[in-house]
């Protein structure tokens, strides 16, 4: 009986199989670099993805003007000067959008990776710990899954108003972990009774060597796809907080940009851009990383590639 | 029927849980925002309204934090949320009774469109895997659902309202009418409702596309699709009855994971269309630093979810067999 779900567990891992199996193993950027090259998909979000990155980066390079100075006219129209016209304060949009794109891609990160690792901790913990552990973790996901986000997001940072970036990444991480631990407890708890671990805890390894060094490697791809759900998570919801006034309104992030235009009314006073275009800005972040993470997607499960057909014909 | 009574418990433990939320909450923030509320309501209030929202936000300091705890459940269970700074003398629980039907008619309406359409066009689009149709359908709905609802909502006003008027910019329904039964009533709320309930389908409509296309892909590989081809059956019936009939369960359970998505959307859309429903309530709170107000509507959205998700369980229940005799 043991030995009969042992091999079923194997059957359903089966993708992270094949790693193993090819003879000399390439590099793992490579692997990725080939794996994005030939997914449109990928490439695309890459790209875009780059792009703001680069941006991010080189701001104070980039940015023509001072973002928070006032250097032109209050709501100029797009002009040579002031590529994306000015605020009704006359700052230049496009020096903010430049400057706005460091804390939007922050927060996405770091509390995309916060619940990234709730999520990791939570879900494995649960499955490797089993028992009452993991009804009680699994009670705690179902729980926190349920709960809607952005109503308990608006309470905790009303409460700590004021608090800014890092209080927006503390409220994003610890609503946003338990999508990715319940799309992991089952994943590792597969992988508990595989022999490669048997034989991790014969040789006398404690139980966080065996999770961080055996059983984490085999769920990267897993994570990764986790960490880029998370990391669009909070690229919205870091935008929506911010635009209803619960950031730190005197950051420069494209959620603050939407916040100060709406309040100065910008689509009403002839200057649409100053809330276009930091939304286009975080309708295409997000684009970028749900491309990527589709493409993810496709990897982990080979059933939804559209390339079997290619390869059938060769 | 032992899977319902099941998430009835859950459905028990999630409601016990948030009500804990919310009691914790308060009491672990730095005292001062509800101190400072406390200060605006002197000499505004009588005794008994004072002693509810001291209560509810743990300024009594003479009192254990169980005996707090038992005060607070009390209060909650009978509906007494204490009174809304925002709207002063009302009571909380009317402010948000109020506001409950608009939000529960946007949600309801526009969550079974997108449900429906979206499945629908998951379903052709797997079917016609490869394709022209799935190629440009899902990377654009893979885009449009990554576009913040708010922000969709401002650019729709922005076009449909200010540019050209054609609809209304915001609030339920015209600004001098009351609120009756009345023919032109019912037209002004339709009208009124269109660009939030647009802005909404719009945006939701990719993962229930997405969902589906992944479930379909999976059954269209399964063995009764391919004798129901090998029988000669023809296409739109293999499709619809035999792959897309078995696909549609899967996604409905995943409504409830995708409902707090929605939800979340929902208020804030509400907001930017100044909708009288639970999320403009929420914007108004959060403005005004009205405490009661904020955690009334955080209990009460949570309750709705709940409910929604106890119905898709039964539902699911009901059509999908292997549920009922599982143990």
């Amino acid at each position: 009986m043991y030995q009969h779900i042992a091999v079923d567990d194997e059957a359903r891992v089966a993708p992270v199989l094949p790693q193993s199996k090819l003879p000399a193993r390439p590099g793992m950027l490579a692997r990725v670099g080939s794996v994005i090259l030939s997914n449109r998909k990928a490439l695309v979000g890459v790209i875009i993805l780059a792009a703001i990155v680069v941006t991010a980066v080189f701001a104070p390079v980039l940015a023509p003007y001072d973002p928070n100075a006032t250097v032109g006219p209050p709501g100029a129209p797009p002009s040579h000067a002031f590529w994306l016209g000015t605020t009704s304060q006359g700052q230049d949009i496009l020096s903010q959008l430049i400057w706005g794109s460091r804390e939007t891609l922050i927060i996405g990160i770091v509390a995309g990776l916060a619940a990234t690792m709730l999520a990791v901790l939570i879900g494995v913990s649960a499955a490797y710990l089993g028992g009452v552990a993991d009804n009680l973790l699994s009670s705690v996901t179902d729980i926190f899954l349920v709960i809607p986000a952005l109503p308990l997001m608006i309470v905790i940072a009303a409460y700590a108003r004021g608090g800014g970036m890092w209080v927006l990444i503390g409220v994003i991480a610890i609503t946003g972990w338990s999508f990715g631990a319940r799309q992991l407890r089952p994943q590792a708890l597969s992988l508990r009774n595989r022999e490669f671990l048997e034989s991790a805890r014969v040789r006398g390894e404690n139980s966080a060597y065996v999770i961080v060094f055996e059983v984490l490697p085999n769920m990267v791809s897993l994570i990764v796809a986790i960490f880029l759900g998370a990391a669009l998570y909070a690229i919205l919801a870091a935008a929506g907080l911010q635009f209803i006034g619960l950031g730190n309104p005197s950051d420069l992030s494209w959620g603050t940009m939407l916040y100060w235009g709406e309040n100065n009314e910008a689509l009403m006073t002839g200057s649409p851009l100053w809330i276009v275009a930091p939304g286009t800005c975080i309708a295409l972040l997000g684009a970028s990383v749900a491309f990527i993470n589709y493409a993810v997607d496709e990897l982990a499960n080979p059933s939804l590639r559209g390339a079997r057909r290619k390869r059938a014909k060769k | 029927m032992t899977i319902i009574v099941r998430r009835l418990w859950f459905f028990l433990i999630t409601v016990w849980a948030a009500l804990t939320l919310n009691f914790i909450l308060p009491r672990m923030m730095p005292g001062s925002p509800t101190a400072a509320l406390m200060a605006r309501y002197k000499g505004r209030l009588n005794p008994a309204a004072i002693n509810a929202l001291q209560a509810a936000f743990g300024l009594r300091t003479h009192e254990s934090l169980p005996q707090q705890y038992v005060d607070y459940l009390n209060n909650t269970i009978h509906g007494n949320f204490g009174l809304s700074v925002t709207f002063f003398p009302s009571k909380v629980s009317t402010v948000v009774l109020q506001a409950l039907p608009w939000t529960l008619f946007l949600a309801g309406t526009t969550t079974i469109i997108a449900f429906v359409l979206g499945t629908f066009i998951g379903m052709v689009v797997a079917w016609r895997r490869g394709g022209v149709v799935d190629g440009v359908l899902t990377p654009g709905f893979v885009v449009l659902s990554t576009i913040p609802y708010f922000w969709l909502g401002l650019i729709c006003i922005y076009v449909f309202s200010i540019s050209h008027s054609w609809l209304p910019m915001g609030f339920g329904y015209d600004e001098n009418s009351n609120i009756s039964l009345s023919w032109s009533f019912i037209q002004q709320v339709a009208v009124h409702a269109l660009l939030p309930a647009l802005t909404i389908i719009i945006t939701a409509i990719g993962g229930w596309i997405l969902t589906m296309r992944n479930n379909m892909i999976g059954t269209l590989s399964e063995d009764y699709v391919r004798m129901a081809r090998a029988k000669g059956l023809a296409p739109l019936r293999i499709m619809v009855l035999y792959a897309g009939r078995n696909a549609i369960l899967p996604n409905l359970t995943g409504f409830a994971m995708a409902l707090g998505f929605v939800v979340s959307g929902l208020l804030l859309t509400e907001m930017v269309f100044t909708y009288p429903g639970i999320g403009y309530l929420f914007l108004q709170a959060v403005d005004n630093e009205d405490y009661p107000l904020m955690q009334a509507l955080f209990l009460f959205v949570t309750l709705t979810v709940l409910v929604a998700i106890l119905l898709a369980d039964v539902v699911n229940a009901v059509l999908d067999p292997r549920t009922r005799s599982r143990e």
